[in-house]
């Protein structure tokens, strides 16, 4: 039996950019961009799913960001995890990396009892591939980064395959470890039907908030009693949950900064237009003859 | 002790420097010379002394030496202790990795237990004196990257803390032999193992040499996610073929599986610099653009006229790929005759 933590993320589609996501004083309308189940986390869940119906054990999924990343952790239970944690605060608002893994280190150490962390490699909206092992450094635990394949466990040990520059290799590693996967890695089960049935309606502490207002005949307190033991209720963690220097999160505890961002401007270059004609080409490729190009 | 030292890990591949690690030393040359520092190189593995030496060519004032038979296959946990413990020693005030797979494993290992800050994948490095919520700081590193989707270039800083690590990929600076290289000052420091690297071993490793080598390439017919289809790319290696070119692609397109990731250009794939670069259905965002904008001649190929590419391009044709190549072809096969 192996237990599984995996760190899911909710990111901006920055490949699906639509409508105007640049504001007019040069900062970034996240309103416009959609936000979706980072997909190699999504990898990183179906690692563990296949892990649990091996060997059996529990999988739980976390991910730190405003309440609407709830949104994510309903697609981990429609895909099979066990439980879901909402960690989110005002005080991790602002998070680099370094701050970002330190909270998460925080709340994996507090579930505890796992063999396996796995995230996705990296998250798009940054692409840094960071965090795993930045949480794998304070949790202190070896890290397989870029996994590829898990070959095999046998004794509290697993044999992976990860992408290395240039190439391949095969790693044996003791248990804790924590594993970072590319996105081919796996193919990410879909939702089953019945887990979307059981879980469409699961719901955090906020959102169950959002339902009593504007209806006196619903209270707060029996609702969340209600959606626990329904197994509906999505735990959100804040500072106050678990134990947390507040002076290591947010942007507080992030030693980078954004000091400036400038909306990518182009210099306008003069191109000479060339005509999709045979004329017109024939007359490029005796300029590139000339400029000794070809 | 607080210095102004820039340090480079010189990364290496059984017994072969990494090409990044000495691109990294060239522009460590450049900040340690702002900073009024020196420029040190960090060089981890077994019987890696010749890279020590090698090192000094870019520019390497010192270098640290660990050989040990333990550190022949790269291991996070013991090189990660290595660092560690000479980070804290020295307290260089900035550190450099190539972001390569290696690197993306190590550094941020290595920023988390040193508490440091870290930047992924910069495009470009420089030291300036910033004023930064009403404080001024001297000679901070700027570390300039991409970010959202490549949308705004963002410029990071790390004000409050006093080592500030940067990773680049590969080709994104260029290689400089200095003319003067300083007689190597080789300081090798002393690996002892511990039980606890052995968590981890690498039972085998394959490397093969990659049969595409985009940044030796004169000529680069490149293909975006606008040519719609794999099939479509055939063209572009008909074109590349004749005209003595590689082909290559942008993210989009490896995304897509119109091309192997192997052959991307761009923030997160190679950046190149050839004679003449072709590209053909891509729209030109900043990522793709940080890796080929230093081309000689940038021949832009889109249905789109409004394609942010025709910005920079020196030949902009907007029409259909499927029509236009092929009469590249036929127009470049009857200049031969």
């Amino acid at each position: 039996m192996y237990n599984s933590i995996v760190l899911v993320k909710q990111v901006p589609d920055t490949a699906n950019i639509s409508g105007k996501v640049m504001k007019d004083d040069g900062t970034v309308n996240r309103a416009k961009l959609p936000a979706i189940f980072n997909h190699e986390d999504k990898v990183a869940l179906e690692f563990a799913l296949q892990m649990k119906d091996k060997f059996g054990g529990t999988v739980t999924a976390i991910t730190m960001g405003p309440p609407r990343a709830t949104d994510i952790l309903r697609e981990c239970l429609y895909m099979g995890a066990d439980k879901v944690y909402c960690v989110s605060d005002r005080k991790f608002a602002g998070a680099d990396t370094l701050a970002t893994s330190y909270v998460l280190s925080e709340v994996v150490k507090k579930i505890g009892n796992y063999d396996f962390v796995f995230a996705g490699r990296q998250a798009i909206d940054g692409d840094t591939a960071q965090v795993g092992p930045q949480t794998a450094e304070k949790l202190g635990i070896p890290q397989i980064t870029y996994a590829e394949e898990i070959i095999s466990v046998e004794n509290r040990k697993i044999k992976v395959k990860r992408k290395i520059d240039g190439g391949m290799e095969i790693v044996e590693c003791q248990l804790p470890v924590l594993l970072t996967v590319l996105k081919g890695a796996a193919e990410p089960r879909p939702f089953k039907a019945k887990r979307i049935m059981a879980y469409k309606s699961a719901k955090s502490l906020l959102e169950l908030e959002k339902m009593t207002e504007g209806n006196s005949l619903l209270y707060i307190d029996s609702l969340v009693h209600e959606y626990k033991a329904r197994g509906l209720f999505i735990e959100t963690l804040t500072t106050e949950d678990f134990e947390v220097d507040t002076e290591r999160c947010g942007l507080k505890g992030s030693p980078t900064k954004v000091h400036k961002v400038e909306s990518v401007v182009l210099a306008g270059g003069n191109h000479i237009k060339v005509e999709p004609t045979n004329e017109g080409i024939n007359k490029l490729m005796d300029e590139l003859i000339e400029d000794r190009i070809f | 002790m607080e210095n102004n030292e820039v340090w480079v890990f010189v990364e290496q591949r059984s017994g072969k420097p990494a090409d990044v690690s000495f691109e990294l030393l060239s522009k460590g040359r450049k900040l340690a010379d702002s900073m009024g520092g020196q420029l040190k190189a960090v060089v981890i593995g077994h019987e890696v002394k010749n890279i020590a030496i090698d090192s000094f060519k870019y520019g390497t004032d010192e270098c640290y030496l660990i050989d040990h038979p333990e550190l022949f296959y790269y291991r996070t946990i013991p090189y990660g202790r290595i660092l560690n413990q000479l980070i804290s020693k020295h307290t260089p005030r900035i550190v450099l990795f190539g972001a390569t797979v290696t690197g993306r494993d190590l550094a941020p290992r290595v920023a988390s237990s040193t508490r440091s800050g870290l930047t992924a994948d910069c495009t470009d490095l420089k030291v300036s004196d910033v004023t930064y919520l009403g404080k001024n700081f001297k000679k901070l590193l700027l570390q300039i990257r991409p970010a959202f989707g490549g949308n705004i270039i963002a410029t990071i800083i790390t004000p409050d803390v006093h080592i500030q690590m940067a990773t680049v990929r590969e080709g994104v600076m260029q290689m400089h032999a200095v003319d003067n290289p300083k007689k190597p000052k080789i300081t090798e420091i002393l690996f002892t193992p511990e039980e606890i690297d052995n968590v981890l071993r690498v039972i085998e490793q394959h490397r093969e040499e990659s049969k595409v080598n985009l940044r030796a390439a004169p000529i680069i017919v490149s293909g975006g996610y606008g040519l719609g289809s794999k099939e479509n790319f055939n063209l572009l290696f008909e074109l590349a073929h004749i005209i003595g070119g590689e082909v290559a692609g942008s993210r989009a397109a490896v995304d897509a599986g119109f091309i192997g990731p192997e052959r991307q250009v761009g923030q997160t794939g190679v950046t190149v610099r050839p004679k003449l670069y072709i590209a053909v259905g891509i729209s030109g965002a900043i990522q793709h653009r940080a890796g080929m904008q230093e081309a000689n001649k940038i021949i832009a190929i889109n249905t789109d006229p409004e394609a942010p590419i025709f910005e920079i391009s020196h030949y902009g044709i907007v029409g259909d790929a499927v029509d236009v190549i092929p009469k590249m072809v036929e127009a470049y096969k009857n200049k031969l005759k």
